[in-house]
């Protein structure tokens, strides 16, 4: 069989860490490849060898059904032996070092580790310890690779291209590690960024990453190609860093008021898992101009062109 | 009677500031007498130590050094830390009461005193706690304390949040004339920030510590010095408002002095990316503007002691996700050489730089040393200024290695320390007798 996505080039790097790590080109070869993984996922026989033999750990630190369901996915459909590993911590009762974990798992001789885990930088440390391949699930409030990525061609597949167009990311910029990816991901393809959110959710330099910073979400949704929404952590958030579940959803959750402010053919996106109700009306989040179930179905070919991308065998890619 | 003379130096003695070739008179461990050009006379008996023209400058005195004893000797032992002490040219430490247990009582500063006399080769100075338990709570025995050899009062790592509190403790402590040392630091400013709040944080997804986690309650304690008329020293700014702060209430008062990491002189927050650990320090590094502000207030005198900040910690907490990992950095092998970037870069003047680790200390804590006067103690030290070295991991003399400077090219190194006139370090590059 041959690979859909495969060029025969290799891919220059060993781990995917960040979207801070790739240019504007490897960006758009990752969404080529993973575009062209598409149909793998939607035949009846959903697989291609490509990662046979290859071994695959999935080390979460933090739960994620989905995220590490897709993943998991992924690797399956690609031919690799997945493995899953939940790793249960507390601040109080830590057991072993994230280091010492890495040395373990690298003994098992394992082709690729996808890692989340809550602090930022984890990630990073622990690819400095295993001789495989890394890639990043997600690391504290930092990036989110994959998530960025799967984004991106989500949008792309409305939109037909990234460029020129205006995304407006709206919640938690502060604690998001999908808004930082996204506006590292859409400020190298030339996308205009806008952030939303309260004062209290926004990071201090944030203009440095974003094209625009709103406080007022309808002033930020004007003219927008895209809505992206963030989930609020609102059990951690109430009473600190907004009052009330209730005046965060009327000046900061979208509904059907608010996006029609947007432009008319905008799309909203979300990354899951919504509160409904806290930051988005379920009439939106369920409703026509919703894509939240297709950037599922993108996770899995980005992952799936990631993960070949990292792992195939040039060699067996050209023949 | 022994004696001792070093000859052929440049003398350099801040207290007087005094910088001219002579030699140094050495009796029984203490100083004779300073001459200029050769000395007269010198006892036939007397040892001489040529010091090839090498600056002669009084110890330096170092405010701010945690060891791990007693509690956690594998991360630094008394003589470990005077070991790598001795060999950065710091004579005398004060060393923080952040122990297991904590020194918060009589017994301890004595325990800490005894052990230092059997098995440190340089003076420890052991500071108390200004609370019990360092909790915050409730003030210590201030009076027992100074009796038993404390050299000031402090939290250490710890911060005092309650106004209230801090008013009682700096009344008491000025019953007893006694200095309080206290790192400013709103817990609730703090919060769950790792590092300097700005854009490298926020790119980093790694929370900020705002300035003002500093400069408010050091406003608060400097109206509460004021107040109570106690001797205060902010024991490590970073920013350029606690600066700006301590200068002000400087023109009002003649008891305050303020405290200064060497980390957050020759340091800034860039060098932490990309989650290094080792940089990870308290106060956190800050921005290359703040750092500036703490060359300009060096040299106004507005911070008036540099210090090491020492505190040893070992791989199993250091080598974590920045978050997790601790704080804190070695410092006394590098406290001179760190320092003395900042003479070469022609920032700051080499007198102003060795008065701000010898003479200014000394002033603070009411010592006789940190001056090479008739009467002081012989703590002597030869630098080299311009000798050229690299830091290495395995040159490190102290138990642990989270230095900030593995592998920084620095200039300038102690030759040799005499500790009441008894050399305790030669450099393996010291030229001449012996």
């Amino acid at each position: 069989m041959t690979n859909p996505a495969g060029t025969g080039r290799p891919f220059p790097h060993r781990n995917l860490l960040g979207i801070s790590q790739l240019n504007q080109f490897e960006i758009a070869e990752f969404l080529d490849r993973a575009e062209a993984m598409i149909p793998v996922s939607r035949q009846q026989r959903k697989s291609l060898p490509t990662l046979s033999g290859k071994t695959q750990i999935n080390l979460f630190y933090e739960p994620s059904t989905r995220t590490q369901a897709s993943f998991e996915i992924a690797g399956k459909r690609l031919g690799a032996q997945v493995t899953n590993m939940s790793v249960k911590t507390s601040s109080v009762t830590k057991g072993e070092t994230l280091i010492d974990t890495a040395a373990t798992l690298n003994a098992m001789q394992p082709d690729v580790i996808i890692v989340r885990h809550p602090a930022s930088g984890a990630v990073e440390l622990l690819s400095q310890k295993v001789g495989c391949a890394v890639i990043n699930a997600g690391d504290g409030s930092h990036e989110h690779p994959t998530q960025a990525l799967l984004d991106a061609l989500t949008i792309r597949q409305h939109k037909g291209r990234l460029a020129g167009l205006t995304v407006a990311i709206c919640g938690d910029i502060a604690n998001s590690r999908v808004a930082r990816s996204n506006l590292l991901l859409l400020g190298a393809m030339q996308v205009r960024t806008r952030v939303i959110a309260p004062r209290t959710l926004l990071p201090k330099g944030i203009e440095r990453l974003a094209t625009e910073v709103f406080t007022d979400m309808r002033e930020g949704l004007k003219g927008a190609d895209v809505v992206m929404m963030l989930r609020l952590q609102h059990e951690r958030a109430a009473g600190r860093l907004i009052p009330s579940v209730r005046e965060y959803y009327r000046f900061y959750g979208l509904d059907a008021e608010k996006l029609a402010l947007a432009k008319p053919d905008a799309i909203v996106m979300h990354p899951g898992p919504m509160n409904r109700g806290v930051e988005i009306d379920p009439a939106i989040a369920d409703g026509p101009r919703s894509v939240i179930t297709e950037q599922v179905e993108m996770g899995v070919a980005v992952r799936m062109a990631v993960l070949d991308a990292l792992l195939a065998d040039p060699s067996q890619v050209a023949a | 009677m022994s004696t001792l003379v070093i000859s052929n130096a440049r003398i350099i003695d801040p207290a007087s500031n005094t910088d001219h070739a002579g030699a140094v008179l050495v009796r029984d461990g203490k100083i004779e007498g300073v001459a200029a050009g050769a000395p007269a006379g010198v006892p036939e008996d007397a040892e001489v130590v040529d010091a090839r023209g090498l600056i002669a400058a009084p110890g330096l005195i170092d405010m701010r050094v945690f060891t791990g004893e007693p509690g956690h000797e594998y991360r630094e032992t008394l003589a470990t830390a005077s070991e790598a002490a001795a060999a950065g040219g710091v004579t005398s430490f004060v060393l923080m009461p952040d122990t297991t247990p904590v020194v918060d009582d009589g017994a301890i500063v004595d325990f800490i005193i005894r052990r230092a006399a059997a098995t440190a080769n340089v003076n420890v100075l052991p500071a108390a706690a200004l609370t019990r338990g360092l909790r915050g709570e409730e003030i210590t025995e201030y009076g027992l304390l100074r009796e038993a050899g404390a050299a000031y009062l402090t939290d250490g790592r710890g911060s005092i949040q309650s106004a209230g509190l801090m008013r009682a403790a700096m009344s008491y402590a000025a019953n007893f004339d006694m200095v309080i040392a206290h790192n400013t630091a709103d817990a609730s400013l703090v919060a769950d920030g790792v590092m300097n709040d700005g854009e490298l944080a926020t790119i980093s997804g790694l929370r900020g510590i705002p300035l003002e986690a500093e400069t408010i309650p050091l406003a608060r304690d400097l109206q509460l010095a004021a107040l109570t008329g106690v001797r205060y020293h902010a024991a490590q700014i970073s920013t350029a408002g606690s600066a700006t702060l301590v200068a002000a209430a400087k023109q009002k008062s003649q008891r305050l002095s303020a405290g200064l990491s060497i980390n957050n002189l020759a340091l800034n927050e860039n060098d932490v990316s990309p989650y290094r650990t080792f940089f990870k320090l308290s106060p956190p590094l800050r921005s290359e503007d703040d750092r500036q502000a703490m060359i300009e207030a060096l040299r106004s005198g507005a911070i008036d002691v540099i210090h090491s900040a020492h505190d040893p910690q070992d791989s199993e907490v250091k080598r974590q996700p920045f978050a997790e990992a601790s704080e804190g950095a070695i410092g006394l092998e590098t406290l001179l050489a760190a320092a003395l970037r900042l003479v070469h870069s022609g920032d700051v003047p080499l007198m102003t730089v060795l008065r701000a680790m010898t003479h200014r200390p000394a002033e603070v804590l009411g010592l006789t040393s940190g001056r090479l006067a008739a009467g002081a103690p012989a703590d002597i030290i030869l630098i080299d200024p311009d000798y050229p070295w690299v830091v290495a991991e395995k040159d490190i003399r102290s138990r642990s290695r989270n230095t900030a400077f593995e592998g920084a090219k620095l200039q300038g190194a102690v030759m040799e320390t005499f500790v009441a006139g008894r050399s305790v370090f030669r450099h393996a590059d010291r030229r001449g007798d012996k």
